[in-house]
């Protein structure tokens, strides 16, 4: 048993964890229930200094998602 | 509650101000290079010693002003809360100024550890120690009382930023001091070499990248007035960028007594980067999409298109460069520098000076610089600037490294080294007139900064109120 847990199978195991984690944060980040929370964030830099957002074409339709 | 936006208007000052001194420098050490006589003879103005003050003063100096002094607009705005602890806002304000002022005395001076990007000695590294604390508290002490439910994106590369740098000063800074000025590295051989540009390169990718990727996610949707492209491939743009930068760093040391394989692992990561460099540039680029006739009204615009493009170019060319194949013509050639530049100049430089042409007359409620037409000007003799530069810079290393490995039949070099530095002056004059346009570019610039925020008394803005949304409402 131990020798089954060689360097190369961590690395291996290691570079598994990674991909999977990388996957996760796009399936996340990807959800369809993010969806209005990112739309919410990604108006924060164009709001004025009163925390409205002026609008325009481009602030009343959806960020590309 | 209102903004603290007095420390940002003193970081606003001296980015420019640095920039002139930084950039100034530069051009000096530049016809140093043509002219080497310009030294005068005098030890605190040769090369050696001016040559890590213009890097310090252009990265940490410009750099570091402009990168502290927009996160703390930023944070601020995004967060709908006044800055946390002002009376230490104010503290690293002051103390990273001091930081600058002990780099300019004492690299003349001569008194270096030696380590690129890392010369200062260690009493001014415990100073740095001490202020990036400080700012780290500012910054994060102002996410935590934040006022708004979601943390933008941009913050999130202002962190990371934050939390990398530290970590890599300390790390990189390890030392056993001598003397007040002089001190040496707890690393020895290959591994102080694998430290030193672990450093390097991720000071390249935390300080010079993410920051300004933050700067990029803030402000140009601020000017372009429309949100950013993809706000989910922000996300995943950021945790692929910190996740693979970490290791790119043995590029630098290709063919050297760097183990084989690190060198390999370093040129792979630095290929895979690629990746999210470009979806990072494709992200910013794409936010204009629907707005690219405001190009043709708004120079303050066309500053951050330009600084994307070259953000692209220098992130396809690095990893080119990292192949150790290719690295065998390009290294240790200026080929290097023009790399170098064309990310400093046109990405880190024109993203900075978009950035706060669209931030300074905000600090004062308007919308535009004191004269929009400067900013014109100031646009083009910057490009024009940089191209020469880099351009000259690509030319002149690709003959010198293609001179270094020319052989005669008999086996012997066919040139002398001697004969690829006269064959490369001309392209330092070229290098000289483009780094000087630059130069004279800032000079615009201060005038301009200086028409904008001279016109009153700068007004105080009251905080938004806390926005609340998903599954926090």
């Amino acid at each position: 048993m131990i020798e089954f847990l060689d360097s190369n199978l961590i690395r291996g195991v290691v570079l598994i964890l990674m991909i999977v984690a990388f996957l996760g944060i796009w399936g996340w980040a990807w959800s369809r229930n993010r969806k209005e929370t990112f739309h919410q964030a990604s108006m924060l830099p164009l709001e004025e200094d009163d925390g409205q957002v002026p609008q325009n074409d481009s602030t009343k339709e959806r960020t590309k998602e | 509650m209102t903004y603290n936006d007095k420390v940002v208007r003193q970081f606003v000052v001296m980015t420019v101000i640095w920039g002139i001194v930084g950039m100034l420098v530069g051009v000096i050490i530049a016809a140093q290079l043509w002219l080497p006589v310009l030294n005068f003879d005098l030890p605190w103005l040769t090369y050696s010693r001016l040559r890590p003050l213009h890097t310090n003063a252009v990265i940490f100096a410009f750099g570091g002003s402009a990168l502290i002094g927009t996160s703390f607009y930023v944070v601020q705005r995004t967060c709908h809360v006044r800055l946390f602890a002002g009376g230490l806002a104010s503290f690293v304000f002051w103390g990273w100024q001091l930081v600058i002022l002990a780099a300019a005395i004492s690299l003349p001076m001569g008194w270096t550890q030696g380590k690129e990007y890392a010369e200062l000695e260690w009493p001014i590294d415990i100073l740095i120690t001490v202020v990036w604390v400080a700012y780290a508290v500012v910054f994060f002490g102002t996410i935590i009382k934040r006022r708004v439910s979601h943390i933008y994106v941009a913050n999130w590369f202002y962190a990371a930023f934050i939390i990398t740098i530290a970590l890599l000063h300390i790390v990189n800074n390890l030392s056993l001091p001598v003397t007040m000025t002089k001190s040496y590295e707890v690393y020895t051989g290959a591994v102080d070499a694998m430290v030193q540009w672990w450093y390097g390169h991720n000071a390249v990718g935390f300080f010079l990248t993410a920051g300004f990727l933050a700067m990029m996610y803030y402000f140009v949707p601020k000017q372009a007035e429309g949100p950013v492209y993809s706000y989910r491939l922000s996300i995943v743009h950021f945790w692929a960028l910190i996740a693979i930068y970490m290791w790119a760093g043995p590029h630098h040391l290709h063919y050297t007594a760097l183990p084989d394989w690190v060198q390999s692992l370093g040129m792979v990561f630095s290929l895979i980067l690629l990746a999210p460099s470009w979806g990072g540039m494709i992200n910013g680029v794409m936010t204009l999409s629907g707005h690219w006739h405001k190009l043709r009204t708004d120079p303050v615009l066309k500053f951050m298109i330009v600084a994307l493009s070259f953000y692209g170019m220098s992130t396809f060319e690095g990893p080119m460069m990292s192949i150790k194949t290719v690295n065998a013509l390009s290294h240790y050639t200026d080929w290097t520098i023009g790399h170098v530049h064309s990310g400093a100049l046109g990405w880190v430089a024109m993203m900075t000076i978009g950035s706060m042409y669209s931030l300074t007359p905000r600090l004062m409620g308007k919308k535009v610089m004191y004269s929009v037409k400067a900013v014109d000007a100031h646009f083009w003799i910057a490009t024009i600037g940089i191209v020469l530069y880099i351009a000259s810079m690509w030319i002149a290393g690709v003959m010198q490294g293609l001179m270094w490995r020319a052989f005669n039949d008999d086996g012997t070099l066919t040139y002398t080294f001697i004969e690829t530095i006269a064959a490369t002056k001309p392209y330092y004059v070229i290098r000289l007139l483009g780094g000087t346009l630059f130069l004279a570019g800032m000079f615009i610039m201060a005038w301009n900064t200086f028409k904008t925020l001279g016109a009153g008394k700068a007004p105080e803005f009251k905080a938004a109120e806390p926005a609340i949304w998903g599954e926090h409402a």
